[in-house]
C-alpha cells in the first residue's frame, strides 16, 4: 500500500467537504478520480499533495517521502505567454531536491533531458515554451512531474482543452508510464481513460465517497450514470 | 568626454552611481511582478510612498525611516487584496489615488509647495549622502536575494500550484518580492519621482519579452536594458537640461518601440 487514509474527513478552514471516508492507493495502480463539480475531487488532490491537513484523520505514506508525488496541475492555471524554456520548466521540478545556489548540476540535466525524449520530445529541448502546442506543452510538464519523482504521478484533467487525438495521446503516454510501474492518480471527466486504462475509481459525490475495482463501480448505481451520462449506455 | 565631466560633480557622480544600481534591481524585480501581472502594485505602492514622504517633510520626520516602512506595509495589503479575484484593481487603485491626495494636502499644508515637483518628477539634487548609502546597500541586498533564490523566484511565478505541491514556499518568496520592491520604489522615488519609478520596473521587463523568449534570457536582456536606458537617459538630461526622470522613462519608451520593431519584423522574416 503506498498511501492510505481511514475515516478522514476533508475540507477547508473547518467545513468539511467529505467526511469519513476510507481509502488505498496500491502501488502501481491506475486509478481515476470522478465525480460532479464540487464534490471533493480537489480538495482531495489537495490534501493528498499535502497542501491542507485533513480535517480528521490522518493519511499515511509509505515509502513515500512527502513532495515524491509528480504533480501535473491543470494547464488552465499556466500563463500561456510565460517566457520560459522547456528546458527551464523540466528542471524546475527538481527544485525541492537541489542543492547550491545558482546552476543545476550536469546529473540533473541530464534526468531533464532523458524525461523529455522519454515523452518523445528530444527535439523540442531548446524550444520555447510559449512557442509549443497544447500537447506538446502537456508532455513538458509531464516531464517535469516525473523530476520529482518515479513513484506516484497525480494529473488533473491532462486532456482538458485537447483536441480527440491530442488527448488520446496524452492518455496513451499516462498508460505507458503506468506499465513502466508508476502509480497513476488521475482527475477526469473523461469516461474513456477510465474504461480502458484504470484498474481502480474514487468516485467523489455530494452523497459520500465510493473506492472499488472498475468492474465493481461500473455494476454500481452510480457507475451506470456516469456511463449514461457519458453516452456509453448501450443496455 | 561627458562621462568624465559629469563624474567630475560629487552629486552627479553620486546621483549616476545610486541611479544604476536602483536601474538594474528594478529591472530584475520587473520582471517577476510583470509576469505575475503585479504591474499596477508598483503604480500604487510609489503613489503610498509620495503620501508619505509628504507627511515626513511636514512633521520634519527623517523621510527614509518614515516611507520605507509605511511602503512595505502597504506591499503586503495590495498583494492581499490582487489575489483577490473580484474589485482588486479597482482597491489598488483607490489606495493609490488617496495616498496620492494626502500627500498634496499634507505637502501644501506645510508650505513646502517647492518640492512638491521633486517629489513628484524626481530630482537628482536630492540624492544626499545617507541617501546613496542606503541605495546601495537596499540594492545590493536586492541583487543578492534575486540570485540566491532565482530558481524559487521563477518556479513560483511561473506555477505557483507546481511549486507549493512540491513543497516550495511560494508565500515566503512573493512576500520577499513585495519587502524588495517596496523599498526599492522608496529609493529610487526620490530621484525618479513617484509618477515615474513604476515604469523603471515595467518597461524593461515588457521590452526583454518582446525580443526574448526564455526566463533566463528575459532576465538579463532586462538588466541591460534597463542600465542602458539609464546611461543614456542621464547623459541626456545633463546635456539637454531635460528632467532626469522623463528623460530616463523616455528613452525606456524608444527601446520598447525597437523591440516591438523588431519583434515584427522577426515574424516577417
Amino acid at each position: 500500500m503506498l498511501i492510505e487514509g481511514k475515516d478522514i474527513s476533508i475540507g477547508y478552514e473547518g467545513d468539511a467537504v467529505i467526511e469519513d471516508f476510507t481509502f488505498s492507493i496500491e502501488q502501481g495502480s491506475y486509478i481515476c478520480i470522478v465525480g460532479e463539480n464540487g464534490s471533493g475531487k480537489s480538495t482531495f488532490v489537495k490534501t493528498i499533495l499535502g497542501l491542507i491537513e485533513p480535517l480528521k484523520g490522518k493519511i499515511s505514506y509509505n515509502g513515500l517521502r512527502s513532495n515524491e508525488i509528480g504533480y501535473l496541475p491543470q494547464r488552465a492555471l499556466i500563463q500561456q505567454d510565460f517566457p520560459s524554456s522547456v528546458m527551464e520548466v523540466v528542471l524546475s521540478g527538481c527544485l525541492n531536491r537541489h542543492r547550491g545556489m545558482f546552476r543545476y548540476a550536469q546529473s540533473e540535466k541530464a534526468k531533464a533531458a532523458e524525461e523529455l525524449r522519454r515523452l518523445g520530445m528530444a527535439d523540442k529541448i531548446s524550444e520555447s515554451f510559449q512557442d509549443l502546442s497544447g500537447g506538446q506543452q502537456q508532455r513538458v510538464l509531464l516531464a517535469r512531474a516525473l523530476m520529482a519523482t518515479e513513484k506516484l504521478l497525480l494529473l488533473d484533467e491532462p486532456a482538458a482543452g485537447l483536441d480527440p487525438g491530442t488527448s488520446s495521446q496524452m492518455y496513451g503516454i499516462v498508460e505507458e508510464l503506468n506499465r513502466q510501474g508508476i502509480t497513476i492518480l488521475m482527475v477526469t471527466h473523461d469516461i474513456h481513460p477510465v474504461l480502458n486504462n484504470a484498474d481502480t475509481v474514487f468516485h467523489f459525490s455530494h452523497k459520500g465517497f465510493y473506492q472499488g475495482k472498475k468492474d465493481e463501480y461500473f455494476a454500481t448505481q452510480m457507475g451506470r450514470i456516469f456511463m449514461k451520462e457519458a453516452g456509453h449506455d448501450h443496455s | 568626454m561627458i562621462i568624465a565631466e559629469i563624474l567630475s560633480y560629487p552629486f552627479l557622480a553620486r546621483a549616476l552611481a545610486v541611479g544604476f544600481l536602483i536601474s538594474l534591481t528594478a529591472s530584475l524585480l520587473g520582471v517577476s511582478l510583470v509576469l505575475r501581472r503585479f504591474s499596477m502594485i508598483g503604480d500604487g505602492l510609489s503613489h503610498v510612498g509620495f503620501g508619505a514622504l509628504g507627511i515626513a517633510a511636514v512633521l520634519s520626520l527623517p523621510p527614509m525611516a518614515v516611507t520605507i516602512p509605511v511602503v512595505v506595509a502597504a506591499a503586503f495589503l495590495l498583494l492581499r487584496m490582487s489575489e483577490r479575484k473580484m474589485g482588486g484593481d479597482s482597491a489598488i487603485a483607490m489606495i493609490s489615488s488617496s495616498a496620492l491626495a494626502i500627500g498634496v494636502i499634507a505637502v501644501s499644508l506645510g508650505g513646502v509647495n517647492t518640492d512638491l515637483n521633486a517629489f513628484l518628477f524626481g530630482s537628482i539634487l536630492s540624492v544626499s549622502r545617507s541617501d546613496a548609502v542606503i541605495a546601495t546597500v537596499s540594492a545590493v541586498v536586492t541583487l543578492s536575494a534575486y540570485l540566491i533564490f532565482y530558481h524559487q523566484i521563477y518556479a513560483s511565478t511561473f506555477d505557483p500550484a507546481f511549486a507549493r505541491a512540491t513543497g516550495i514556499k511560494c508565500e515566503r518568496y512573493t512576500s520577499l518580492l513585495a519587502v524588495l520592491t517596496a523599498v526599492m520604489i522608496v529609493v529610487g522615488m526620490r530621484m525618479l519621482g513617484s509618477l515615474l519609478i513604476s515604469s523603471l520596473m515595467i518597461f524593461p521587463a515588457m521590452t526583454a519579452m518582446r525580443v526574448a523568449k526564455t526566463y533566463l534570457s528575459v532576465s538579463i536582456v532586462a538588466a541591460a536594458e534597463s542600465a542602458l536606458a539609464f546611461l543614456i537617459g542621464f547623459i541626456a538630461s545633463y546635456s539637454f537640461s531635460l528632467p532626469t526622470g522623463a528623460a530616463i522613462v523616455v528613452t525606456h519608451l524608444v527601446f520598447f518601440i525597437i523591440a516591438c520593431i523588431i519583434r515584427k519584423l522577426r515574424a516577417l522574416l
